[in-house]
């Protein structure tokens, strides 16, 4: 053992490989842009399709925000809705009491969220097992929906938040009803984020969040700080739920109780499951095929497109994501070995 | 004042009757089983259709909503379940909550959305009083038989061959397995009496909760907080959290409406800072 390995500063060879490694991690694949350039198309290609597109966008963003905790720092919650549902109503009320244009909005629905975020955070740092983890989550979430279902004089209660009106995003585009300015905003701010959610992953900070989600003992006699990162990761990730929420708002400019429901944070996690944890895209693939699943079987059974869609997932959870993740893999493999045979 | 106590306290109970096969599968064999009201749900659906429609007395459906569910149980766990005992917890709430889905959706067609309702016979209807305290004949009967189960479970567990047996593949399935022990037929019986004991849940509880489709999840984030408050390790613990819960509910539905649901909530996150581990933590 020798003085390097203990001192702060890791020698410049081993500094060398880490930056080497990081830069490899960042590195943009090719896969990644294609998927901008499908969604950058779906814009030109499909303009009755924005409603609906908008809607993808907006429950991918948020999915990506679940992702962030679930996939990269390993944190199970059912309660994230708490934060869409505070960005939702924060976005609708600063509209009506404050100012109208949007990304001001925007931007305090974000920070409310990160703040109950913080707030709430240390919660999750309590010497507890998943279960625990999961229920209070899912009680701040309640507390929240009880909250905003009493206080009826601020929040509308269960009749919802009526007279949401937003103004000309940059004092430009109007809000069309057709949802092509509301589907462009939805897509630049989740791309926006996407990067920073990239960039924060990717980054020596985002890979110490992965050793805590892998072993969060070793991590902290590495001289990780357990608690301080994953109350900052969580709490982000609330802001971006926070920004997901706010959208919703602004592009649908209606606000009511259902932002806040149960079932807005447990599709959220199949959202996220069925597209895969702990990559960043999966969120927002996981959006697409909910969103055309639920389409798809809705018009099939209105009523019981729910029976479907546990079947769905059923599958998916049985057969295993990493089995099928790894699918087209095996096969190419398969395909190369009987070319070369 | 002891109205509402003893009001609490039988709503307890029927919590904890609910609650008990929860406790044991995430207690004992470590999954999380959130379809678990979907349980409760077929149990309540056999009394109300059995009397409804078959005309049976209130009764002799309660044994037939004990068994149904446990068959089903027992089914799913062989079938579905058992592929799930590895897997992360993630994968074990996502899979359950399909399971939630597809019951809550089969019930609705199969039976329709409306709330299925019960008469009961009237010897269980309307109050007697003693020493000027009212209670109610039904709550009375609730207390009774759902101590009755608690008492028999208890022993079940610490008293006979197949307790000791499941206790010993829960601490060490290795070990159990080489001493001879079937832990697959263990666990199998297991789930099936924890499903049974939901659907007799249930169907005691139809004339307290109401029955419909979207049962499992009404009931689901009640059980869930009896058995995260009482902690896992034994069945005391969930059985001190069921009644916590039940006499805080009717109590604070009747002194304080206005907070509705908030009090449940509130008293889960204040009893989980101050003892996350459950009420009675587990001895390590």
């Amino acid at each position: 053992m020798t003085d390097t390995f203990l001192s702060a500063t890791p020698p410049a060879p081993i500094r060398q490989r880490a930056a080497r490694d990081l830069t490899r991690r960042a590195r943009w694949k090719p896969a990644e842009i294609l998927f901008w350039l499908c969604a950058a198309a779906s814009f030109f290609l499909l303009p009755d399709q924005h409603l609906l597109l908008s809607e993808i966008v907006i429950l991918g963003l948020f999915a990506l925000s679940l992702d962030l905790i679930i996939g990269y720092a390993g944190v199970v919650t059912l309660g994230h809705g708490a934060f869409f549902g505070l960005g939702a109503y924060v976005a609708g009320l600063t509209s009506i009491h404050l100012t109208a244009e949007p990304l001001t909005g925007l931007a305090l629905a974000a920070l409310a969220a990160a703040a109950l975020g913080l707030a709430t955070g240390p919660l999750l740092l309590l010497r507890a097992s998943d279960l625990t983890r999961l229920m209070v989550t899912l009680g701040v979430a309640m507390l929240l929906y009880e909250a905003a279902n009493k206080a009826s004089w601020l929040t509308g209660g269960a009749d919802g938040l009526q007279g949401v009106m937003i103004d000309p995003l940059l004092g430009r585009f109007e809000f069309d009803l057709f949802g092509t300015t509301a589907y462009g905003y939805c897509l630049i701010v989740t791309f926006v984020l996407t990067l920073i959610a990239r960039r924060i992953v990717t980054s020596p900070y985002g890979l110490s969040l992965r050793a805590i989600r892998d072993n969060a003992l070793r991590a902290r006699s590495m001289g990780i700080p357990v608690g301080p990162r994953l109350l900052a990761i969580y709490a982000f990730s609330a802001l971006i739920a926070g920004i997901a929420g706010a959208l919703l708002t602004q592009t649908t400019m209606f606000v009511s109780l259902d932002v806040l429901a149960f079932h807005r944070s447990a599709d959220v996690l199949l959202v996220l499951v069925l597209g895969g944890v702990g990559y960043l895209y999966g969120g927002l693939i996981g959006a697409v095929a909910f969103k055309l699943l639920q389409d798809w079987f809705s018009a099939l059974t209105p009523q019981y497109w729910m029976f479907w869609m546990g079947l769905v997932l059923l599958v998916v959870v049985l057969i295993g994501r990493d089995r099928i993740q790894t699918l087209p893999r095996t096969l190419m493999r398969r395909l190369h070995a009987e070319g070369r045979a | 004042m002891l109205t509402i106590l003893i009001d609490g306290i039988a709503y307890g109970m029927l919590l904890f009757v609910m609650a008990s096969g929860l406790a044991v599968t995430l207690g004992l064999m470590n999954f999380v089983n959130l379809a678990h009201g979907a349980f409760a749900m077929i149990g309540g659906y056999v009394t109300a259709l059995t009397m409804n429609r078959m005309g049976l007395p209130f009764l002799a459906t309660l044994p037939l909503a004990f068994l149904v569910p446990a068959l089903v149980g027992m089914l799913a766990e062989r079938t579905l379940y058992a592929r799930m005992y590895r897997r992360s917890h993630l994968e074990q709430v996502l899979f359950s909550i399909a399971l939630v889905f597809m019951a809550m959706a089969a019930a609705d067609w199969l039976l329709g959305s409306s709330q299925m309702l019960i008469t009961l016979p009237g010897w269980l209807q309307g109050r007697f009083e003693i020493a000027g305290i009212a209670i109610g004949r039904y709550r009375a009967f609730l207390i009774l038989v759902c101590a009755a189960l608690v008492i028999g479970l208890q022993l079940l567990l610490s008293r006979t061959r197949f307790g000791a047996r499941l206790r010993a593949a829960v601490d060490d399935q290795r070990a159990a397995r080489g001493l001879g022990i079937n832990v697959g037929g263990i666990f199998a019986l297991t789930f099936a009496t924890g499903s049974g004991l939901a659907g007799l849940g249930g169907a005691l509880g139809i004339e307290i909760m109401g029955l419909d489709p979207t049962f499992p999840l009404k009931i689901l984030v009640y059980v869930l907080i009896v058995v995260t408050i009482g902690g896992t390790a034994t069945l005391t613990g969930p059985f001190l959290a069921a009644l916590i819960i039940g006499t805080a509910d009717v109590a604070g539905k009747y002194y304080i409406p206005e907070l509705g649901a908030f009090l449940i909530y509130l008293l889960m996150i204040v009893l989980l800072i101050l003892r996350p581990q459950g009420l009675i933590a587990p001895a390590r």
